[in-house]
């Protein structure tokens, strides 16, 4: 096992760690621990909370690399690609693959084939799946029940499970408050806790069962059915978690510093310094940002084609791809963010605590670190969050028209874009889009949810 | 012979709150007063004192988050918080005309001032068509506003404050109320314009024989206007009287404290100061400085014109004296003091400080010492601090950036000083600003002004936007700030009361020029200039009538 | 007022050059018409005659800003620079790299576009406005909380979504609508009735929310208090004093959207196989047409800079205090 660090995986941490280091900062920052105590006492807000950190803990698993053990016979085809940590846990169901087509839960395959009869001849029936439903002998009278009593077991795991993590987090109140863990107990079973503990734990309860039966039905099924290749849609769909998040966080890196120096610049020192930074902000505004992201993708793919040595592993390919949408998507989203700085710093300049500094002897760098950026900073929290499920439902969209993520990218937009003709076939094969369609409006959703409680509470014309 | 002795209006044990995370905060607690019919009632108290919110309890137009707790508000008889909305609607504009305190946000901007009085008309039945348009015109002209042919088709924007009001007054009057809400009517006005509206609404109350309910901070307002007086303090109404008897006897302490504190005129305090001794050496010189801004015109936006905004102005201010300068809004006096501290560039003008000239540009690091040696304080102490930024580190800002030499402890102590001198705890240090009141928050200020040890303050306004009895207090604190150090003070203010208490001279300007200039009591009691008396003559004097 | 137009008119100028100089950056500087050609004739043992033969065809084989070889002012204009990217100025859109006539094509694909992206925008805005109107007018109560519940529920739903659903449902199980289609003709409604409800639902969730969030902003305002304390019901409040207000926001934005009404919807078309510019858009960036691309950038950029100007207009129609200088 060799541990590699994809750009990624590695701008992807230094997210987390930035994000982290920020809420350390804000901690100590009585300005900000109000607007987030209210955010925290808001249920859609902190039940989204929980739906967002399940999937960024997917998400993480998913970022550590390493190439699998060097000495297992090479001539296995892709054993010099490096997998996750998801990958290794998930190892079954990335392997177990189908040759086509099958149903959620399906015993046997979506298209007839001819198939040998016991009596030599030949058949034209649907055939077994090589995995799904296996271990059955007759799926017709055994299947159904089957997948209860597994749901069952796997849901009572879950729900064993979910049990130990509330009991853990409610002898943690219980010491923090120093109350007796059955008062605490009662307390958020009658939901009277200043967090919203109840609604939480409800839904890690629905989360541990959900995810313990889908985990027990999938050690014999294919629980969102297979693709064209008979590869396993639940796996595609949950390493779609990852490029999702990418999407969504790794654009900050090119929008937060653009829009930051170039909006306070332009504010504060006016004149030429704001015409120049308006017309560059108009002129990159008025191109379409799809044909903008078209054109620097089409460009990207030039380039890739001229320097294919460069590019050798595919994974490294596909991750590249990645990061430039990532840079390109963050090229087009900070002209929004830049006007909002520039208008608000150009009020905040004449307010009179800057004009109290300037009459102290303050310097510009001073003002615009002490005065200005503490004052904007509400203004690009709340636009961070708000553009991550915008970003999200943009990658969709791109991949479908082929500028998005790299084809062998496991990603929601790809799976859309490779199952939206199959519908139309008979019996419609509607699974892969089912299951990105509920991954997806699952992470959007929580994300909108807990982005509308960040925005009410930290912007000032809302809050009061 | 009931309906006769019965008042129009009638509020008994309102209790009023806001809703404020879950938990009601009381707003008005309890208050039993009455209206009645043709009478003039003003109901007195300072900002945050319940008052407003009482005339809106009463019209029931409470924001989202406001509830009326208890109580009855009975007009003529009929208690009003039992009524279903519909009806409302057919007391509010009607019987209860409304005027508020901003004409410049009352009224809608995007439609005519006809449209807005046609519409009372309209909507309660009273007028249609052809005499709509005429009971329009009558009641601009009612109200004072010259051209109300013109007026009818103007936005509000196109007219002055003034005359805004003026159009809010007429629609009030449109419905024909019995009863008239002015709620601070001409808080947001000048002061000569203060004195015509009140003209205005004494004359519209007398002719029309309404009763008029008058809202208020200012006692000078309720001498001149009001029959009955209550005072209101902290959501309570703690005394109720006759005018009259009231600015003779006022009985309860706060309003004894109310009226005692008010600024006179007569108190001029350049009687009390005046020492033998030479005048003192001038300390701030300013000859002939001119602040324009271009009005930019055309496809080029050449410069086509200039707004003189400070148009030639001298000034002279001695060492540890205080020099006034009076002013209505837009006269250019801010921009003179701002002009003053380089906060904006002049255009012309000699500025002398000490013996140096500061005019010429240049920003090396010994002018900008000299520069910090002037400093300003502002009139709104909630938008004069960082709101993210602790006490501690707004005052000592100015020792960072202007004697990085110092070091951490000697900072903290010095911050811990200046505290006391401005008369807080010295561990306000480590507390936000939004945890202080108004005029805390103004001590705060000035604490951070005196950090950097200036020798001249420019105050701008720094107490209008106070209560009366905070203004006494950071004025008392001004003036023994002075005395203790030696400040040089200029003290921009529109308020005579103030000057009277404060200045040793007064400059009055006008238009961007200081028409008159001199002692204060010379300028106040005697004063030349034709402006210099209309502002004065505009005064509310405390005489009941 | 003319004095204004005149110098937005002009601030257009040095916008447009922005926009071609960066297009001309990104399609022939940072790669070259060596490597287009590449990619377009397969990766791989394209011997160097094809490429400079591809090259000619296209006109790329000039030098990008200046030519050495020529004389006087061909110096110039036998460039890349003047030839690709000064015609777009005159709307000279060349040939793409099919060979096909840019310029003709757009003519005759814009209407279908406009056929479909104008009555979008007319409808959309239309139910948008009227949701949210009725939305704060029962603000407050639970038709406003599950209201908004909706609102976010139906924007977390990926657009794509939207059409494929709408497809399958419409067009596959009730058989109402032809699944995609168009047809210039009589005929046309048939075709365009899917594309249009769908666009308006998908619109429906951010569009509400928006326009929530524009009325609520005046109905906190002071001259709101004042037009209920004449007596106004709230309907009339809201209709004729926070509607009118609010007017203001909602026009002059949706004024800068409609040059763009021409380039049309890229979903949409693409997906309903409507025969306008945005399928030609999504049709060029899949075959890789760089001509195209260019060439849509370059259109695009250029009505959206109409828009602003016509936005800046509009504030002076809709707008008594706005007088521009």
């Amino acid at each position: 096992m060799i541990p590699t660090l994809f750009w990624t995986d590695g701008l992807f941490f230094l997210v987390l760690v930035m994000a982290g280091a920020l809420v350390l900062v804000m901690r100590r920052r009585e300005h900000f621990r109000r607007p987030w105590r209210t955010v925290s006492r808001s249920t859609p807000a902190m039940v989204s909370l929980v739906v967002i950190a399940v999937y960024l803990a997917v998400g993480i698993v998913d970022s550590v690399h390493f190439f699998p053990r060097a000495d297992a016979a090479g001539s296995a085809a892709g054993a010099n690609e490096p997998i996750s940590l998801l990958d290794h846990w998930l190892g079954g169901l990335r392997t177990r693959t189908e040759k086509t087509y099958s149903e959620p839960f399906a015993a046997y395959a979506y298209a007839k084939e001819h198939l040998p009869t016991a009596d030599g001849g030949q058949r034209w029936d649907y055939p077994r799946l090589t995995y799904g439903g296996a271990h059955l002998v007759d799926p017709e009278s055994e299947r159904v029940r089957d997948i209860a009593v597994t749901g069952v077991r796997g849901a009572g795991q879950g729900g064993l499970m979910w049990l130990i993590a509330a009991a853990g987090i409610a002898a943690l109140i219980a010491r923090s408050r120093r109350e007796p863990i059955g008062r605490v107990v009662h307390r958020v079973a009658r939901g009277q806790t200043p967090l919203p503990w109840r609604a939480m734990l409800l839904t890690l309860l629905l989360l541990c069962v959900g995810g313990g039966a889908i985990a027990e039905w999938s050690a014999h099924y294919h629980v969102f059915g297979t693709d064209k290749v008979g590869a396993d849609v639940l796996y595609q769909t949950i390493k779609s978690i990852r490029t999702g998040l990418l999407i969504g966080t790794l654009t900050t890196f090119v929008t937060l510093p653009l829009a930051l120096v170039l909006g306070l610049a332009a504010g504060y020192f006016r004149g030429w310094a704001d015409d120049l930074i308006q017309y560059l902000y108009t002129t990159l505004n008025s191109i379409p940002h799809v044909l903008l992201i078209a054109a620097a993708i089409l460009l990207t793919q030039v380039y890739m084609a001229k320097h294919e040595e460069a590019f050798a592993s595919l994974a490294l390919r596909a991750d590249l791809r990645l990061l430039f949408l990532c840079l390109i998507l963050g090229l087009t989203n900070w002209t929004g963010l830049c006007r909002l700085l520039r208008a608000e710093t150009l009020k905040l300049r004449e307010l009179e605590y800057v004009q109290a500094a300037r009459a102290l002897g303050v310097r510009d760098h001073g003002i615009l670190l002490r005065h200005i950026l503490p004052n904007v900073f509400h203004i690009v929290l709340i636009s961070v969050v708000l553009d991550f499920s915008g970003l999200v439902l943009a990658e969709a969209v791109l991949s479908y028209i082929n500028i998005g993520v790299d084809p062998t990218t496991e990603s929601w937009g790809n799976m859309i874009n490779s199952a939206r003709l199959e519908l139309a076939r008979e019996p419609p094969v509607w699974w892969s889009l089912a299951a990105a369609f509920v991954f997806m409006f699952t992470l959007v959703l929580a994300a909108n949810l807990f982005a509308d409680a960040v925005r009410d509470a930290l912007d000032p014309r809302r809050a009061d | 012979m009931g309906a006769a002795s019965m008042p129009l209006l009638q509020v008994a044990n309102l209790r009023t709150g806001f809703v404020q995370g879950g938990e009601v905060v009381r707003a008005v607690d309890g208050i039993d007063f009455q209206v009645e019919a043709g009478e003039t009632f003003a109901l007195v108290g300072e900002s945050g004192s319940g008052k407003s919110v009482t005339a809106l309890s009463v019209l029931r137009l409470l924001p989202q988050n406001g509830r009326i707790l208890s109580g009855s508000v009975a007009l003529a008889g009929e208690d009003l918080l039992q009524l279903p909305e519909l009806m409302m609607g057919r007391v509010r504009g009607r019987r209860i005309g409304v005027i508020f305190q901003d004409p410049q946000t009352s009224l809608n901007p995007v439609l005519t001032v006809g449209t807005q009085i046609g519409e009372v008309l309209a909507w309660h039945g009273l007028r249609r068509g052809r005499a709509a348009v005429d009971r329009t015109l009558e009641l601009l002209e009612q109200v004072g506003l010259p051209e109300p042919r013109r007026a009818v088709s103007a936005y509000p924007h196109q007219l002055s404050g003034g005359m805004r009001q003026r159009v809010m007054i007429a629609i009030a009057l449109a419905g024909e109320p019995e009863l008239l809400i002015a709620d601070e009517p001409t808080t947001a006005l000048d002061v000569t314009l203060q004195a015509q509206i009140l003209v205005l609404l004494k004359t519209l109350q007398r002719d029309l024989g309404m009763a008029l309910w008058l809202i208020t901070h200012d006692l000078g307002i309720v001498a001149e206007m009001a029959d009955r007086v209550a005072v209101m303090q902290s959501g309570r109404i703690v005394e109720t009287a006759d005018c009259k008897r009231f600015f003779a006897r006022p009985e309860h302490p706060y309003s004894r404290q109310l009226l005692e504190r008010l600024p006179r005129l007569s108190a001029c305090r350049d009687h009390r100061d005046a020492g033998g001794d030479a005048p003192p050496p001038t300390l701030l010189e300013v000859r002939d400085f001119k602040v324009y801004y271009p009005v930019r015109k055309g496809v080029f936006q050449r410069i086509v014109d200039q707004v003189r905004a400070v148009d030639g102005v001298s000034l002279e201010l001695p060492r540890g004296r205080t020099l006034a300068l009076v002013g209505e809004s837009g006269c250019g006096k801010t921009t003179l003091g701002k002009a003053l501290l380089r906060l904006i560039d002049h255009n012309e003008g000699e500025l002398r400080y000490d013996g140096v000239d500061l005019s010429r540009p240049g920003s090396d690091d010994a002018q900008r010492r000299l520069r910090a040696q002037m400093q300003i304080v502002f009139q709104d102490p909630f938008s004069a601090m960082n709101p993210r930024m602790l006490v501690g580190d707004i005052i000592e800002e100015g020792l960072r950036a202007l004697r990085p030499e110092i070091g951490h402890e000697s900072r903290r102590e010095r911050v811990e000083t200046l505290l006391v001198s401005v008369g807080l705890p010295p561990d306000a240090r480590s507390r936000y600003p939004h945890e202080f009141s108004g005029g805390q928050r103004q001590r705060i200020c000035i604490a951070r002004a005196l950090a950097v040890e200036p020798r001249l303050l420019v105050c701008d306004e720094p107490t209008s936007a106070l209560d009366v009895s905070v203004q006494a207090q950071i004025l008392a604190l001004l003036v023994d700030l002075q005395r203790r150090l030696g400040l040089s003070y200029l003290f921009i203010t529109h308020d005579l009361g103030v000057v009277a208490e404060i200045a040793h001279e007064v400059a009055v300007m006008f238009q961007g020029r200081i028409v008159e200039q001199g002692p204060t009591a010379q300028v106040l009691l005697a004063p030349a200039h034709p402006y210099t008396r209309r502002l004065l003559a505009a005064v509310p004097k405390l005489r009941c009538g | 007022m003319s004095a204004y137009l005149i110098r937005r008119l002009l601030y257009a100028v040095p916008l447009l050059l922005g926009v071609n100089i960066l297009t001309f950056l990104l399609f022939f500087v940072v790669n070259t018409p060596d490597d287009m050609a590449r990619m377009q004739l397969g990766q791989k043992r394209v011997g160097p005659e094809a490429i400079l033969d591809w090259k000619h065809e296209r006109g790329y084989d000039l030098p990008l800003l200046w030519n050495e070889g020529a004389e006087g002012t061909a110096q110039v204009t036998e460039t890349i620079f003047y030839q690709k990217s000064v015609g777009l100025f005159l709307f000279r859109f060349g040939r793409s790299d099919q060979g096909r006539d840019i310029g003709a094509d757009i003519r005759t694909r814009m209407w279908p576009s406009l056929a479909i992206a104008t009555p979008s925008l007319v409808l959309g805005v239309t139910v948008n406005v009227s949701l949210a109107l009725l939305v704060v007018l029962f603000r407050l109560t639970y038709l406003e909380f599950w209201g908004m519940a909706l609102c976010v529920a139906l924007m977390s739903v990926s657009s794509l979504f939207y059409i494929i659903g709408g497809q399958y449902l419409f067009g596959k199980l009730l058989q109402l609508v032809p699944i995609s289609g168009y047809d210039g003709g009589r005929d046309a409604w048939r075709f365009l009735i899917l594309p249009l409800t769908i666009s308006v639902i998908s619109g429906i969730g951010s569009g509400v929310r928006w326009y929530r969030t524009l009325f609520l902003d005046e109905v906190e305002k002071d001259y709101v208090r004042t037009a209920r304390a004449k007596g106004l019901g709230e309907l009339r409040v809201l209709f004729t004093h926070v509607l009118r207000n609010a007017l203001i926001p909602i026009l002059t934005g949706i004024v800068v959207l409609l040059p763009l009404l021409f380039t049309g919807s890229l979903l949409n078309e693409s997906f309903f196989a409507i025969p306008g510019l945005g399928s030609y858009t999504i049709d060029a960036i899949q075959q890789q047409d760089f001509a195209i691309v260019r060439s849509m950038v370059y259109l695009g950029s250029t009505l959206y800079i109409l828009g602003l100007l016509l936005t800046d207009i509009s504030y002076t129609l809709v707008d008594p205090r706005v007088r521009l200088h």
